[in-house]
């Protein structure tokens, strides 16, 4: 497959490994902000492979994971509504809210189905003109323009019975949010390369400027990653921190100014409620006036509850890489992917599920 | 997150693409990017080409990773 | 106006009876089911296999073959996987209100096509119809019986360290064919269901070999999970290498679109064979002059260190643990 195999090669990436271990001469800790860098990491095996002076830690940069009970209760009460018809990506499927899950709601009856594309929806609502139509929308910023764009296409092609329920976050606001909370000192990100791909690297500028810390935007194949590693070494190992691209072949600099209009076009930005964190201003999306009538949050009248956590869960301080999922009492216990208590051990990016699933003792 | 994986544009109608990945074809939206043309690659994720891949810059990042590669 | 199966087809009453006579008889009679006696009557002598299986797969036509062909080959392969010749099989079927009783033929015609193939028989049936909406489409149960040679003895628990595993050829073709077809992900692969009877293929390497010790075929859970219940009844571990994985472009590409492991992706018509190191190499050779052997590879080996658990090799050299599935496979966004 172009573009993916090239960057998949065995010989290239046992020498720059070895690049790798040449460089690093001192601790350092890098955070890989994104789920999917997490997946791509534990699935080749890549901390193994590196240097001991190198400390990986996982961030919250997975949209299922970060969204809070409070949150998740609004789309399953949406699921129980009469004549509505959810639609929500697999990733939401099995996460457990306060009291329940979406697919514990499909169990029980209601008509909620896994779509790979939010214009898999929007057909579903043409389809359905007597049903109401809610799609659960999650995701970053790579995320959030195509369900802008589902939106659009509905009122273009004058479809009513449409809604999106925006759950939607923002990556920069909430690096920022967690540096601040001072936790954990880092001295390198790995910054998400499809979230890039859409705001280009220019939001990232605040990290080397104000907090001193290397930045470098990487791809999600093996060779990517590493060489965003390697770009971080350097970066440290001369005190140069920078936001830099890896990842060129995916991301420019001013990003995807299209989709970051449309973007502007649909939604607003608003304060969002982030697991593990609480609320953050300015880190979230919602629906502006001029697309209200697609907002499922103010068109339906629902009444989730009151949301709870689950005891003992430290999802949070896993999100914030203060702790790892081996540091949880219920990991691998009370916590399993067949009965997970928390997110991180439903989402297939999360810490926990892919500590479970590739085996922590080998590291990654 | 973001799963978006590399796929070539075979044939482009209105707001709508072919795009193919390995011998898979799919209809995939272009709203995102309207300035895309048949024989690019866009990077897909969920059913929308969120970007055009610059191929000059993919080569330029093999290069450069064949070149770190050589110094130790 | 298109014909149609109606509640009254699955009443017992006459539209049943010409429904069997006229469209099952004629397409799958034997001189045992043309008896249509309230069971069939035969004799056999040895050690028994005995299964059973429902089939529920979505859309009932896919590439490459339909819920039929399925139903006969699934149950034909749970009774090989244990080094029997399978024999005789039942046939019930759900059908939902409304079915066209052209796509009744067509699965019948699969269904005949299959046992053919096989050798098998289907001796004794059921049909109920029930009312729309609560069968999608058609459901189908088969149960099978067939015979274990004296001296076969294949199990999960057999697995030795030093063993050879031997996987017979690509996978996931049948889920990423299935699923291609199904509602809400719609995209074209050039890819086929391996939907296939694996009978004579094992046939082929218990004539190479006495020394199979496990037989498997890696169906819903796929590869990852097959391989994972071999470790844990035999408290063994398991090595296998990403590089040695026959997995075909397509299938790799729609994994990558959805995000899915090819490891646990369902395998309609493959086998993984754990065997003595001294009988790999012949075992692999026979497999390979079998048409549903040809890309036969071996993929890894049992070893005594972490038992109960199955670590790859990646392709950069580092190893991770190989899981068993939990809950469905579902496409992800992150």
């Amino acid at each position: 497959m172009k573009f993916i195999d090239e960057y998949r090669n065995q010989e290239l990436g046992k020498k720059l490994v070895d690049r790798i271990h040449h460089q690093s001469t001192k601790p350092i800790k890098l955070m890989e902000f994104c789920g999917g860098h997490t997946v791509a990491i534990f699935k080749h095996g890549l901390r193994q492979l590196l240097p001991q002076t190198i400390k990986m830690l996982s961030g919250p940069g997975c949209p299922v994971c970060v969204t809070a009970n409070s949150d998740l209760d609004k789309a399953i009460a949406l699921a129980h509504l009469p004549n509505v018809i959810i639609t929500t990506f697999g990733d939401m499927l099995r996460v457990p809210g306060s009291y329940s899950s979406l697919q514990l709601a499909k169990a029980e009856g209601s008509d909620v189905r896994v779509v790979y594309s939010a214009q898999d929806a929007v057909f579903i609502a043409r389809d359905n003109p007597d049903k109401s139509v809610i799609f659960i929308g999650i995701g970053f910023e790579t995320t959030a323009p195509t369900i802008a764009a589902s939106i659009q296409q509905a009122e273009q092609e004058g479809i009513d019975n449409y809604y999106v329920l925006s759950l939607h976050k923002l990556c920069p606001p909430i690096m920022k949010a967690l540096l601040d909370l001072g936790e954990v000192r880092l001295d390198g990100i790995i910054c998400p390369g499809h979230v890039s791909a859409i705001i280009g690297s220019h939001p990232y500028k605040f990290i080397p400027d104000d907090y001193g810390i290397a930045c470098v935007v990487s791809g999600f194949e093996p060779l990517d990653i590493l060489l965003s590693v390697d770009r971080l070494v350097n970066q440290i190992e001369t005190e140069q921190p920078k936001v830099e691209i890896a990842y060129r072949r995916g991301v420019k600099p001013e990003g995807n100014q299209p989709a970051l209009k449309l973007m502007d076009n649909v939604f607003e930005i608003c304060e969002a409620n982030w697991r593990g964190i609480g609320p953050v201003p300015l880190s979230g999306l919602r629906l502006n006036q001029k697309y209200q009538r697609f907002d499922a949050e103010n068109s339906f009248d629902i009444d989730p509850g009151p949301s709870r956590e689950p005891e003992g869960c430290i999802c949070g301080s896993i999100l914030r890489g203060v702790s790892t999922p081996l540091d949880c009492k219920l990991f691998g216990k009370a916590c399993t992917p067949v009965c997970p208590v928390g997110p991180c051990m439903v989402s297939s990016e999360a810490s926990c599920a892919t500590y479970y699933h590739y085996g922590a003792d080998y590291g990654g | 997150m973001c799963l978006a994986i590399p796929a070539l544009v075979k044939s482009i109608e209105g707001q709508q693409a072919v795009v193919e990945i390995g011998g898979v074809t799919r209809q995939a939206s272009i709203q995102l990017t309207p300035e895309v043309k048949v024989g690019d690659y866009v990077l897909l994720h969920t059913g929308y080409a969120i970007n055009v891949i610059d191929p000059v810059e993919a080569e330029e990042t093999l290069k450069l990773l064949r070149e770190l590669s050589e110094v130790y | 106006m298109e014909d149609r199966i109606l509640l009254a087809h699955g009443s017992g009453g006459k539209l049943g009876h010409d429904l069997i006579e006229k469209n099952f008889v004629p397409a799958l009679g034997n001189p045992i089911l043309n008896k249509l006696d309230d069971s069939a009557v035969f004799e056999l002598c040895g050690r028994l296999a005995f299964t059973t299986d429902s089939y529920t797969v979505s859309p009932i036509f896919f590439p490459g073959g339909d819920i039929g062909k399925l139903a006969v080959c699934g149950t034909v392969n749970d009774l090989a996987m244990n080094g029997a010749t399978p024999l005789y099989l039942s046939l019930s079927f759900i059908i939902e209100e409304g079915l066209p009783v052209t796509e009744l033929e067509k699965i019948v015609n699969s269904i005949y096509q299959a046992a053919d193939e096989a050798g098998v028989k289907i001796v004794t049936g059921d049909t109920k119809v029930v009312n729309q909406g609560t069968a999608d489409k058609l459901f189908i149960n088969t149960s099978g019986v067939g015979i274990v040679p004296a001296g076969v003895d294949i199990s999960g628990a057999n697995a030795m360290p030093g063993d050879k595993v031997i996987l017979s050829g690509s996978l996931g073709d049948h889920g990423i064919a299935v699923l291609s077809k199904r509602q809400g992900f719609e995209f074209n692969v050039p890819i086929e269901s391996d939907c296939a009877p694996l009978n004579r293929l094992v046939a082929d390497i218990l004539a190479t070999s006495d020394n199979l010790h496990c037989l498997r075929d890696p169906t819903r859970g796929g590869l990852a999970t097959t391989l994972n219940e071999f470790a844990r009844q035999s408290q063994v571990g398991i090595r296998i290498d990403e590089a040695s994985l026959p997995i075909n472009e397509a299938v790799l590409a729609a994994c990558e679109l959805l995000g899915f492991d090819p490891l646990y992706v369902a395998n309609e018509g493959k086998l993984v064979a754990v065997v003595a190191p001294p009988d790999a190499d012949k075992v692999l050779a026979s497999m390979k002059q079998n048409r549903y052997g040809t890309k036969a590879s071996i993929i890894g080996e049992v070893v005594s260190e972490h038992p109960g658990k199955v670590v790859m090799k990646t392709y950069l050299g580092s190893s991770r643990i190989v899981d068993m599935l939990v809950g469905e496979l579902l496409p992800r966004i992150c």
